[in-house]
Parts: structure tokens; sequence; C-alpha cells
């Protein structure tokens, strides 16, 4: 049996899909987190169904891709679990109304329930289910309630099909069983919609805008740094560092499987940054530099997702994103790439036109750093002094820029204008929060891992083989004679391919100045995206575009590499 | 500003409330207006209007709902008499 999750967007179905299953999903505070969808199970009685979450629709008549999704799946259904935010009961009831059209059994769970009272809404919630002929429970996805009753009426559910000739006749019936089963009791404004009112002011919202982003920053560079110089330093110093020693003796302290697995020894010693081995700098780069900053920007950012901020910045965002050939929405799939480029452009599928997320994929691509190469650019360009971290995500930020009003310009079509839902602030729930964290950190070394390790194998592998010498030569010219760059930095470049965080790493022996640690590090950013990324823009972009997204990204990095070489 | 006059939700003030009359647009956005709640009848209290015509925020029932400029300007609006 496959039971569908369905609702309008941001009405907590995720919460309560992993609820139901037992699954972890990611859940936020805005319409449009589940892009695609997920499959979970769930056991009844002796019989095993399967529950599928579906992205968040408005309508059966689909506006976007995510939608188009939902009406798709409508078709494999058994039965569908409507979800309705019982705060927004009328708007909410238009898709519902659509659903009981359709051959498929339905049962309502009519969440948000205990946002009700302090909003002074009051629903007759034994009224609305005879009104609609089909079985309805209030339930509160983030505390569990009401979740066992909504499964034990499962097989309650109802399919009605019936049908409304216009979609007038169907509202005039909304507003009928709206009239009749809810009652608003007047009530003073909270301090959570003055915040509100604030973060949508022209000025105020600004002002808190930025009040957030330094504040965000702030944050993410304590724990993060705090991280490292108070846990994962000390660990990898006083524990791990004595092991690889007594490991290095074992084998001899060299030879093949020596600086596959510890590295080449500098001065006697292991050095995290230059030894290159598997257990040396590969662990180090991930466990000891990256990991940190990545729970650090995923906790930071899950707050900021459940509170509901982003699509606040979404609107204040919408005027200077317009200009880029976007809208205000291009910012939530922006933001999640300085996680990870993977899921941002995923996300780029909440955006209308093909022109829109091929513009967000690419410049995500191009002028967005992930999380692992961030971390890693803090650490090696910063000790030269934060000002040149600053030329780097300044000159990305121009590339930002730049590459949009250009692809704006050069692209046919015009991007459409924005609608969307401001969900009300909420205070984070801390169990949805750590769950998300979590499963964010577990997907990220599940997928860096395999590939890091491949990464350090192929590096070692390669230059024993004077392969990078042979590369190094060949793009020499470009390389050396306008970027300035020695040529062994090409190696690190290359190697930028499978990770963005190793290739940094393998700057670090190079004994490069600051300008041309500033200059690889952008080209770092700008160029290739690393293979995780390079796959997912074909798949979602499809070959060609992600060719030119690529040679787009190419040319950039060229240019930019030449420009701060004659600048600075 | 009288009640009962009729301008777009682009030229209210923030913080005015009135009832939408018509939107003037084709299918499309009527239906994704409708989508979200915001139809002919509905009654609106308009929020904000960003910088350099950005989006308008508008509440209508319990939600909360931002609208390019140019949508704005094509939701024509009674206003309410003020209280």
């Amino acid at each position: 049996m496959k039971i569908l999750l369905m609702g309008n967007p941001n009405v907590g179905k995720s919460v309560l899909f992993s609820r139901l299953t037992g699954t972890r999903t990611i859940a936020s505070n805005y319409p449009g987190t589940t892009v695609g969808f997920t499959r979970g199970s769930l056991r009844l009685g002796q019989e095993q169904a399967e529950i599928i979450d579906v992205p968040g629709t408005y309508t059966l008549q689909p506006t976007s891709k995510a939608e188009e999704v939902a009406a798709e799946m409508l078709k494999e259904g058994d039965l569908i679990i409507n979800v309705v935010d019982a705060t927004n009961l009328e708007r909410n009831l238009n898709l519902t109304l659509q659903l009981l059209e359709s051959k498929v059994p339905v049962i309502i769970a009519l969440n948000m329930w205990d946002d009700t009272r302090h909003k002074g809404i009051n629903i007759d919630v034994g009224r609305l289910q005879e009104l609609l002929g089909v079985p309805v429970v209030p339930t509160v996805g983030v505390t569990g309630q009401g979740i066992s009753e909504l499964v034990s009426r499962l097989h309650e559910a109802t399919a009605l099909q019936v049908s409304y000739a216009t979609s007038d006749e169907r509202w005039a019936k909304i507003g009928d069983i709206v009239g009749q089963v809810q009652s608003l009791s007047h009530r003073h404004h909270t301090w959570r919609e003055v915040l509100e009112d604030a973060s949508s002011h022209p000025v105020a919202g600004v002002a808190i805008a930025v009040v957030v982003l330094i504040a965000s920053f702030l944050v993410i560079r304590f724990i993060g740094e705090g991280t490292i110089n108070y846990i994962t330093d000390p660990l990898f110093n006083r524990l791990w560092t004595p092991l690889l020693m007594k490991l290095s003796l074992l084998l001899g302290s060299g030879g093949f499987w020596h600086d596959i697995l510890v590295g080449k020894l500098i001065n006697g010693q292991i050095d995290y940054y230059q030894s290159l081995g598997l257990l040396s700098t590969g662990l180090y780069i991930e466990f000891g530099v990256v990991i940190p900053y990545i729970v650090a920007f995923y906790f930071v950012l899950g707050i900021l997702e459940d509170i509901g901020y982003l699509p606040r910045l979404a609107v204040l965002m919408d005027t200077l994103l317009h200009r880029l050939g976007l809208h205000g929405y291009a910012i939530i799939p922006t933001i999640l790439g300085f996680g990870c480029n993977v899921p941002a452009i995923m996300a780029t599928r909440i955006l209308e036109s093909r022109r829109e997320r091929f513009i967000a994929a690419t410049l995500v691509s191009i002028a967005v750093p992930c999380a692992a190469l961030q971390a890693m650019i803090v650490g090696l360009v910063g000790k030269y002094g934060i000002q040149y971290v600053a030329i780097v995500y300044g000159s990305l930020f121009i590339s930002w820029i730049v590459i949009g009003l250009i692809l704006n310009r050069v692209m046919r079509g015009f991007s459409p204008e924005m609608i969307m839902e401001i969900p009300p602030y909420r205070l984070p729930p801390w169990r949805v929060i750590g769950s998300k964290l979590w499963l964010r950190i577990y997907s990220f070394i599940k997928e860096a891992l395999p590939i890091v390790t491949g990464a350090v194998f192929v590096v070692n592998i390669l230059y024993m083989l004077n392969i990078f010498d042979y590369i190094a030569n060949i793009t020499a010219p470009v390389i050396t004679g306008l970027m300035g760059l020695p040529k062994d930095t090409v190696v690190a470049l290359a190697v930028g391919f499978l990770r963005k965080d190793v290739a940094m790493g393998m700057l670090a022996p190079l004994g490069l100045t600051a300008k041309q640690l500033v200059i690889s590090a952008t080209l770092l950013a700008m160029s290739f995206p690393c293979v995780a990324t390079f796959a997912v823009l074909a798949r979602e972009l499809g070959i060609v575009d992600m060719l030119k997204a690529t040679g787009i990204m190419m040319v950039t990095a060229l240019v930019f590499g030449i420009l701060l070489n004659l600048i600075l | 500003m009288f009640a009962g006059r009729k301008l777009t939700l682009g030229q209210m003030g923030s913080g005015q409330t009135g009832t939408i009359i018509r939107i003037l647009g084709g299918r499309g956005l009527n239906r994704r207006l409708e989508a979200l709640g915001v139809r002919p009848g509905k009654k609106v209290t308009k929020i904000s209007t960003m910088m350099f015509n950005g989006p308008v925020t508008l509440r209508t029932d319990h939600t909360q709902i931002a609208v390019g400029f140019g949508m704005a300007q094509r939701i024509l609006v009674e206003l309410d008499k003020p209280a």
C-alpha cells in the first residue's frame, strides 16, 4: 500500500513523516524544503505500508517543478494523508477539496494544532469532519501529539469523488465550511508578530538582516575555531600523532604503503598539512579542520531555517537578485551552497523557469564556496591576515554580481516576479534542529570520506609516476606566466576536481606568498566544480547546460586569476 | 486617504486595510494568487513595500505573503473605513 503525505508547503509534512516512519528527514520553516520525494515505511498491523513525503503544493494545477512532482505522485497513491495547517484553514482547504475530487481515499491531519490557541483560532473538529465527510485528526508534528490516533484511524479514510464545476464554486464551499467551524477571538500582538513586521520593514528589515548575517558569521567562526583549538587539534596532536608514529616505525619509516597510509615524514615528524598520507593529512583535513566548520555552519543554518528567517531575507534581496536574472527566493539555494553546492543545486528546483535554474546553479558553483573549502581558506589564507581572506570573498562576490548581470543580459527570457508565503516566526524546535544537524553531518561524512580517501590515494600514485610534472609543464605558461603562480600549484588545482578541501591542503607545503595563496584559493573556488557538484549539475541541468556552466566557470576563473595577479 | 477609495496594493500605504475587488491580470496570475488565498473579496492588510519598488508584503487571514511590485500593482483594493 502506498500512502501519500500531501499538503500545502510548510505545513509540517516532513516532521509528520519522520514521526510516522522513524526516518530522519530535513524539515525547515520555509515553503519548499522538500523538492524531491522521500520514501519510508510504516507497519500497519500485518501489513508494511510505504509512506511518501510529497513536496508541498497549493493546488493540483502545478506552477513549479516541485509542484509538478506532487501532481504526478497523486496518480500512484492508495491513500492520502492530507496535512492541513490549522492556522490557515481556508487556504489549505482549497487543496483538500481538490484532493477529495480524486479517486484516492483521504484522511486529514489537522496539524500545528498547538498554534491555533495563541493565534486566537477555535476550530470545531467534529463539525469539520462532518462537513468534509472524511476523518479529521488534530496533530502536532513537533511533539508527536495525535500521531497514534492518526495511524489508528487510517482505515477510515474515504474517497468521496465529489466534483466542483468551477473554482469559484469550490471557494464558496470553503467559505461555507470555514464560516461554520472556525471562530476567531481577539488577542494582542505577540512579540513574535512585532518582530515579523519589523523584519519586513524596508529600513528596520535591512538592519535586522545585517545583524543576523554578522551574528551568524561570528557564531560559525566561534564554534568552528573553538572546536579546532580546544577539541580536534589537541586530539590529533596528543593522541593520534603518537599512534601514527608507531605505525610509521612498524612500516619501516618509508616505502609505498608507508607513504600512502602515513605519508612522507617531514624532518622525521608527521606534518598534517604536508605528509599527504591517508591517515595523516586525509583524516586531519576532514575531521580536524572541515567537520568543525560543517557542524558550526549547519547548526546556525538549522536555526535560521526553523525560526523562519530565510523567506524574509528573500524578500529583502529580491530587488538585487532581479538584476541577476533571479528573484528573491534564489537566496535559499545560495545560502545552502555555503554548506555544500550539491544540495544547493538541487534546491534550485523551487525556482520556476529553466533560465532561472541555470543562472542560480551557475552562480552557486562559481561564487559560493562550500563549507569544506571555506574552512581551509580561513585556516590557510587567514594565517597571513584577515584582509587576505576578505580579498578572496570580495572577488567571489564581485564575480557573483558580474556573471549574474551578464547572464541576465545574454540569456533569452525574463525573471518572473516573486510570489511566496512568509511563514510565521517560530521558536526553534531543538529536537528537529538536532536531528537535522546529525543527518547533514552524517551524509557529509558518508559522501566526503570515500572521495577524500580516493583523492589522497590518486595524488600519491600520480606523484610516484611523475604525471604531475608533465601537467605542470603544459600549463606553466598560463599558471606561471599570467597568474604568477609556481607551476606546482597546478597539481592542487587539478585535485580540486576531486575535493576542494584536500586541494587547498595541498597548497600548504608549497610555500606560497600571501598573494599567490589568495589567487590559488580564488581559482579553486571558481573553477571546476568538484566531482559531486559536476554530477548533480549534469543531472539537474542536462549535459549541454552543465558544459556551458563549466565553460563559464573556467573563463571566470581565468579572468579573475589574471586580474588578481595584476592588481595585487 | 478616504475610505471606499480604490487603489492598487502597490499604491496603498503600509498598515492600511481593504478588500480586494479585482485582480487585473490573466488566468495564470489569478490562479497563482488564488492558490495562496489572495482573491477578490478577501480582506488584506498591507505590511510594507521594500525599497526601490521591491516586493510588497501583505497579510490576509493569518498568512503573510510577499508578491513582486508588478503583481501588487495589478491587485485592486477598496480601502476600509478607518475604525
